[in-house]
């Protein structure tokens, strides 16, 4: 593999997650704003950024490398604060949702998988922090 | 659907996850018996696929729309296949691991597929 040390060992186990939730996420997102987006807009719209924010964390895996640790890592964090902001919002509003995002209910859907995957995500990402091969 | 084989699938894909996942807790990599197993349980799947599509041909509709019936299909053919290409690249449990998860996968999509199918 071309990935420097971050696609190796559980980090293998983290792509294989990553990339399920980014074909899960992309295909629903691309499905529910072709045929319905203005049954739920607000819904859509987060699924969408959700399905970006998974396919840039599987290929920052993927490719390796301290740069692509960091933007990980940032990427990760960005991850969690948006599964706990959408949980929590889904659940203190729900009129705001007439259907489902990939992060109602912190992940209920899925799960639970999109709460647990990012925390995994920054516990593997610091593990793996080495000091760069020049 | 046909029940039977829905069933066949996601019990065959709990037992290839329960083997693995003991493999990954022995502290190893996937082997050809591993890989067979893969092979039998992706079969099964395939044989769903074409199941499906007789099905839709000959005007059977899916409760919650044809394009995501075909798309669950698909990727269920396609779940363990691409886990057990990774655990090829990964070389010790943690690609046991990860063809544990990819049939953990599998048989969550199989509940899904089935709710699909019929409401």
């Amino acid at each position: 593999m071309a990935g420097r040390g971050l696609a190796r060992g559980p980090g293998m186990l983290l792509v294989w997650l990553y990339g399920v939730m980014s074909v899960g996420a992309v295909s629903r997102s691309v499905l529910q704003i072709a045929t319905e987006f203005d049954r739920a807009p607000l819904a859509y719209t987060l699924s969408a950024l959700a399905a970006v924010v998974y396919v840039f964390i599987t290929y920052t895996l993927v490719r390796g490398g301290e740069t692509a640790r960091k933007a990980a890592l940032v990427c990760c964090a960005a991850e969690l604060v948006g599964v706990l902001t959408v949980g929590t919002w889904t659940l203190v509003d729900p009129g705001a949702f007439p259907d489902a995002t990939v992060w109602s209910d912190y992940g209920y859907g899925y799960v639970f998988i999109p709460v647990l995957l990012p925390v995994t995500g920054i516990l593997w990402l610091r593990k793996a922090r080495r000091p760069s091969p020049a | 659907m046909l029940d039977a084989l829905t069933v066949a699938v996601s019990v065959a894909a709990l037992a290839l996850a329960a083997w693995c996942g003991f493999a990954a807790y022995r502290d190893q990599p996937t082997k050809d018996w591993h890989f067979i197993g893969m092979a039998v349980v992706s079969v099964l799947a395939l044989a769903q696929l074409v199941v499906g599509i007789v099905r839709l041909a000959g005007g059977g509709e899916a409760d919650e729309g044809t394009a995501i019936f075909l798309a669950y299909l698909i990727g269920a053919v396609c779940a363990v296949p691409a886990a057990g290409f990774l655990s090829l690249a990964e070389r010790t449990r943690w690609g046991s691991a990860t063809v544990a998860a990819g049939a953990l996968v599998l048989a969550v999509l199989e509940v899904r597929l089935y709710d699909i199918w019929t409401r």
